[in-house]
């Protein structure tokens, strides 16, 4: 028998088509609708990207009290809306023109970027690498991260650090959601929902990261000597298994957080209030 | 559940079958139309075209049960164990396509060389007993050997190294990448309560990232979605295996930690 | 024939499941260049479908277990017809053997205080066997092969090569033990090596070595219903009788209870006995526990007579019997056979074997994954709402090569020895639960070192005979010629005699065995049966003679099986035979003309040996059987040992000439 390791393809042709390979011209047999899951991950993507850059650079129509957009909170610099009580952190003065987003947005889009679904997300659905199981990738050469720019996704873990401080200002935030358009405590619009839902999914995402799971115990060797950081693998275990639902469904409530504050602030609707 | 003989009898009907037949030389995908009884797996068919039709089409299997992994192949394009394969997950007028698996060598028909994984099964260095211990004296928590027990019920199916796209589209890379199979492996010891690597210089963590090729895997979960076993290999293994490689060259604070104790030693 | 490829090692295993790499372990170990060769992938060998566990008295859940417990019960499973010597020794050293498994990697099941957890199984008196959830066979296997890896890695660091001493041959048949030419008669010579061939290729080759360590398994493919896969064709027995080596007890063949019974493509395949040993209980169609109606005299005292007794025993076993789902599986297999018959069965002729009124969901997913696995994926049945249907299986073979007790070492062959389910005599008529792995491994070390140590005693290497590697090539290739098929041995002497007819199909003939040996001497036998089975084996065996093929030797399963056939219908006849012979009901073996057990036959054994081992396995007249069978005395069990035993007890079994003694 052969090694099995050394590489066989003479003709140039690599991967299904290498010489010692099974004679099948076809790059794949599947059946199935195999490119719809990359197709609607590719869009769903998309169309985030979109929305998101064009409220990120918009600058505008992202405070309406009590609400701050998540997009731009905190606010670290001086051009930012002022907000009574809120994340304001002008941290670099006056000097920045930009829209204040772009200071903080790098935080999350840094996390999911290199969160663990969102690599195999988009490495399936932009880059086809592979497009779907047992669907030979387009790429002549393939070296995944193990060199830079992909090798740099290791630092997942230090976005994940700031994640949870992104989370807990937006925490914060929420809870001002519980005060009138007067700065008033005690009450609740249909807004404060909407912050609540997201920032429960914020922290749900942002906990089942597997740099998270990692931390809290996964790095251990010996769980019966540490029974709280156990117990707390294993609920994080539950929550990571849940990671992708999580991926995709604290997007959407993002991006629907800050597009109800864009509605309240450009003037298209009013807030219903509860109480 | 009560279903009589002559149910099951006219439960059988004609099947489809196109079958991958040939060598390392050249090979085509034969057409058969072969009967299917109630309650079948691909292998059942296939085993009946060796009795009727085609008597040395070349197969591998052993136990029929999806316990060894020894049939695994490709169903429509699927890596799948034939054996675990129901015939009723199929439409009845739809033409199945059997074929070896392709990201290794062909030997014949829907056998295949399966050498690669054993070549980096030997690899892979192996359980380091601690030296401290006799025999009856290992004590270990079922919640400490829980996550790598997972692991061992590996069947060895291969079929995680056949979908990986790492090797199956790159032949290239055979040489530095382990599979996820043996990155699995490598987890599994470096999550053992007692190997006792560490004591004897073998740090696994990193040794999984120089030279097993971890880096390479880009966590596209493909091993996950074939595994006969239902074993979370990216999400349990590969990840955490990362996790820890990170620990051990990309987190400056434990970088730093391990300067300074190594510095003190 | 010069041509064909030599190669020279120490010792040779044959077969890779548990006995074979724990001797080809101990081999290496004790310093001799082991080849192992087995027909499947390395790993992949049957010893993965083993489910519950390793018997081994470690006494973790139940410190009053103890070696002499194990003894105890596995002399009574067997029903004393097993050596008692053999038995002493699987006893004595099971818990080394599992132990051993530890600093090798395994990772068993584990006890609240981190020792090696163990559960109940029919027929042991204590929670005795070692597991891992009900896939413990898969990690016997793993852990061995990772040793075995571990060992090359060593190899490979001190010689540079992987393979230096120790070196497996997967995918590989060996069709012949070759000896050296002996003295006046057969099976005089010292063994010389074994005549291979290469499944992918097709090609043949010699392994010489002076000792030779079967390993095979057993013959569970000559029966339609069995467990067992198609690597169970008897290679081993076969090799054995054909060296000149005699098998005992081959009239023992066990039926495991809980077979699938439905859908039909995967009947047989096991369920195993865990599901009873966690609380699993057998109804009828009439939602009855009839297991409660089959307690034999010889068990009365130790099961329970009523559901709440055996269902306090899973809580409390100290002051409850044990339920009689968990009697030896003969007796189990022999009940549920009489509730079908009864017409008290399940649609598709088993009986029901429940856990889901008797657990919670959640807990058996956890205990029984993979049997929860089996059912949905191939029955639709969700084991945690429903019942499974379920009916006798051929699972084991008790009988096998005669063997030294102490080495392994198989009658009359010099340099043959013989290990796991291949050999005889350790089960007795019955074998329980957990006792097949722990056997593996006790006996699979012993037969690895005596191998080791016998192939360095010699001064001179036994020298292959080339005739002998002639004759198996041509023996080999036969099926090539077979009417019809191609001409590849054209001209060759043997072939002059060949039979009229047209070349018959392997698989078919394959089939017609199967359903025979089912039928005729299943678990109930009768002697007109077994007459009519001998007389369909002898048609079957001169038809086999033009079992053809097409094609060529690369990777030829038809090929393949032509040539298991012979080993099969050596098998078939030896079973029959001495099912024929044995006038009495016990363990693995029920007549129904002789349905008592008799005391007098407790210590004899009928030994099987091939009546021309020089020949070719066949004779021109049908009649004349391969095998001649013999009785053989068996040695009286050492006192210390039978005083383990009460007296009255003893008083079932022995006879009133033995006990007096």
């Amino acid at each position: 028998m052969a090694t099995g390791t050394e590489p066989t393809s003479q003709t140039g042709a690599t991967g299904v088509h290498s010489a010692s390979r099974a004679a099948i011209p076809a790059r794949h047999l599947r059946t199935d609708r195999w490119w719809l899951a990359p197709a609607c991950t590719a869009a769903g993507l998309l169309a985030f990207i979109v929305y998101s850059t064009w409220r990120a650079f918009a600058n505008a129509d992202y405070y309406h009290a009590p609400y701050v957009s998540p997009f731009y909170s905190p606010c670290l610099a001086e051009n930012c809306h002022t907000m009574r009580g809120g994340p304001n952190w002008e941290l670099f003065g006056s000097w920045w023109g930009l829209s204040p987003a772009l200071l903080i947005l790098i935080f999350p889009l840094g996390f999911r970027l290199t969160c663990y679904y969102y690599r195999k997300a988009y490495y399936r659905g932009f880059w086809a690498s592979p497009p779907a199981c047992a669907v030979a990738e387009p790429h002549k050469k393939y070296t995944g991260e193990t060199r830079f720019p992909l090798i740099l996704q290791n630092i997942h873990r230090y976005f994940f650090y700031f994640a949870v401080l992104v989370a807990g200002v937006l925490t914060y935030d929420t809870a001002l959601t519980f005060r009138d358009e007067n700065y008033a405590w005690g009450h609740m619009g249909l807004g404060t929902l909407i912050f609540l839902a997201n920032i429960v999914l914020i922290w749900a995402y942002t906990l089942s990261c597997h740099s998270c799971r990692h931390i809290v115990g996964g790095r251990l060797r010996h769980f019966s000597q540490h029974p709280v950081r156990y117990r707390l693998w294993g609920w994080v275990g539950k929550l990571n298994a849940r990671h992708m639902l999580l991926a995709w469904s604290s997007l959407i409530s993002v991006a629907a957080a800050d597009f109800y504050v864009f509605l309240l602030a450009s003037g298209a609707i009013t807030d219903p209030r509860f109480f | 559940m009560s279903v009589s003989q002559e149910e099951q009898k006219s439960g059988a009907y004609q099947a489809h079958f196109r079958v991958w037949r040939g060598d390392e030389h050249d090979g085509d995908l034969a057409d058969y139309t072969v009967e299917v009884h109630e309650g079948e797996v691909v292998l059942d068919i296939i085993h009946r075209l060796q009795a009727t039709q085609a008597p040395d089409l070349a197969v591998r299997w052993n136990c029929k049960a999806g316990k060894c992994g020894s049939c695994s192949a490709e169903i429509n394009g699927r890596p799948r164990l034939m054996c675990m394969t129901r015939m009723s997950v199929f439409d009845r007028a739809e033409t199945l396509t059997i074929t070896p698996m392709r990201a290794f060598p062909v030997v014949r028909d829907l056998v295949t060389d399966v050498s690669f994984n054993y070549t980096k099964a030997r690899e892979i260095p192996a359980f380091v007993p601690p030296a401290e211990l006799a025999p009856g004296e290992y004590r270990m928590q079922q919640e400490d050997v829980g996550r790598s027990q997972e692991f061992r019920k590996c069947i060895e199916c291969f079929l995680c190294q056949d979908t990986c796209h790492v090797v199956r589209d790159h032949e290239e890379n055979k040489t530095a990448f382990a599979g996820p199979r043996f990155l699995m492996r490598i987890a599994e010891l470096d999550m053992h309560p007692l190997d006792a690597a560490p004591a004897s210089g073998l740090d696994r963590k990193a040794t999984a990232q120089d030279e097993h090729g971890l880096g390479y895997c880009n966590i596209t979960k493909c091993c996950t979605e074939v595994c006969p076993e239902h074993i979370k290999i990216t999400d349990n293994a590969l990840i955490p295996l990362k996790e820890r490689a990170a620990d051990r060259k990309y987190d400056p604070l434990v970088w730093l930690g391990n300067k300074i104790r190594r510095r003190g030693e | 024939m010069a041509h064909v490829d030599r190669q020279a090692w120490d010792v040779v295993v044959v077969g890779a499941g548990g006995a074979g790499l724990r001797a080809a372990i101990e081999a290496r170990e004790a310093g001799m260049r082991t080849a192992v060769i087995c027909k499947s992938l390395f790993g992949k060998a049957h010893t993965v479908m083993a489910e519950g566990g390793i018997a081994a008295s470690m006494g973790n859940a139940n410190a009053h277990d103890n070696w002499q417990v194990h003894f105890r019960d596995t002399m009574r499973g067997g029903k004393f017809l097993n050596h008692w010597r053999m038995a002493e020794l699987h006893a004595r050293e099971a818990p080394d053997r599992v132990w051993e498994l530890e600093t090798w990697g395994a990772l068993f099941d584990r006890t609240a205080d981190g020792r090696i957890s163990q559960r109940n199984f029919g027929g042991h008196e204590y929670p005795r066997l070692a597991h891992v959830g009900d896939r413990t066979g898969l990690e016997l296997i793993r852990t061995l092969q990772q040793k075995i890896v571990a060992l090359q890695q060593e190899d490979e660091r001190e010689l540079g090569a992987y393979d230096a001493r120790l070196k497996v041959f997967q995918e590989c048949t060996v069709t012949r033990i070759l000896k050296e030419p002996g003295g006046p008669g057969a099976g005089s010579g010292k063994v010389a090596g074994a005549f291979c061939y290469e499944r992918e290729s097709g090609r043949f080759f010699v392994l010489e070595a002076p000792a030779v360590v079967l390993a095979t398994g057993g013959i569970g493919k000559s029966f339609k219903v069995t467990s067992n896969s198609w690597e169970y064709t008897g290679d081993g027995h076969a090799l054995a009788l054909l060296a000149g080596a005699p098998l005992i007890n081959m009239e023992f063949v066990q039926f495991h209870p809980t077979g699938m019974v439905w859908p039909p493509s995967v009947k047989g395949i096991l369920v195993t006995e865990s599901v009873r040993g966690d609380g699993g209980v057998l109804r009828n169609s009439d939602g009855k526990r009839f297991m409660f109606d089959y307690i034999p005299d010889v068990f009365k005292e130790k099961y329970a007579e009523t559901e709440e007794e055996g269902d306090g025993w899973y809580e409390d076993p100290e002051r409850h019997r044990r339920p009689p789902e968990l009697l030896p599986r003969d007796e189990v297999a022999r009940a549920i056979n009489a509730e079908v018959k009864a017409g008290r069965g399940s649609p598709h002729g088993g009986v029901y074997l429940d856990v889901s009124t008797r657990m919670p969901a959640e807990v058996i997913e956890r205990r029984l994954p993979s049997m929860h696995h089996q059912f949905k994926e191939l029955a639709d049945v969700d084991i945690t709402v429903e019942p499974m249907e379920v009916g006798p299986t051929c699972h084991y073979v008790m009988g096998g090569v005669e063997v030294d007790p102490d080495t392994a070492a198989a009658t009359g062959v010099p340099g043959l020895f013989a290990a796991g389910e291949v050999a005889g005599g350790m089960h007795g008529s019955n074998r329980l639960g957990g006792n097949s792995l722990s056997d593996l491994l006790v006996f699979g070390r012993r037969a690895g070192l005596h191998a080791a140590e016998y192939a360095a005693s010699l001064d001179r290497r036994p020298a292959v005979d080339p005739l002998q590697i002639d004759a198996a090539e041509a023996e080999a290739l036969r099926p090539f010629s077979a009417e019809g098929g191609q001409d590849a041995g054209e001209g060759r002497g043997e072939d002059a005699g060949r039979e009229t007819g047209p070349a018959e199909n392997p698989y078919t003939l394959h089939q017609e065995l199967q359903q025979a040996m089912n039928d005729l001497v299943g678990i109930i036998r009768k002697e007109s049966e077994m007459f009519e089975a001998l007389k369909r084996l002898a048609d079957l065996r001169v038809r086999a003679r033009r079992a053809g093929v097409e094609g060529h030797r690369q990777y030829n399963p038809g090929w393949h099986l032509s040539l298991d056939l012979r080993n099969m219908l050596l098998v078939s006849e030896c079973v029959a035979r001495a099912a024929l012979e044995r006038e009495e009901s016990r363990g693995g073996h029920t007549r129904d003309d002789h349905p008592a057990m008799d005391r007098g036959w407790r210590n004899i054994n009928l030994v099987c040996e091939v009546a021309h081992p020089q020949g070719e396995a066949r004779t021109a007249d049908p009649a004349l059987g391969q095998i001649r069978l013999s009785r053989r005395e068996t040695p009286p069990i050492r006192r210390d040992l039978l005083e383990l035993f009460e007296k009255d007890e003893l008083a079932k079994y022995l006879t009133d000439e033995e006990l007096s003694r």
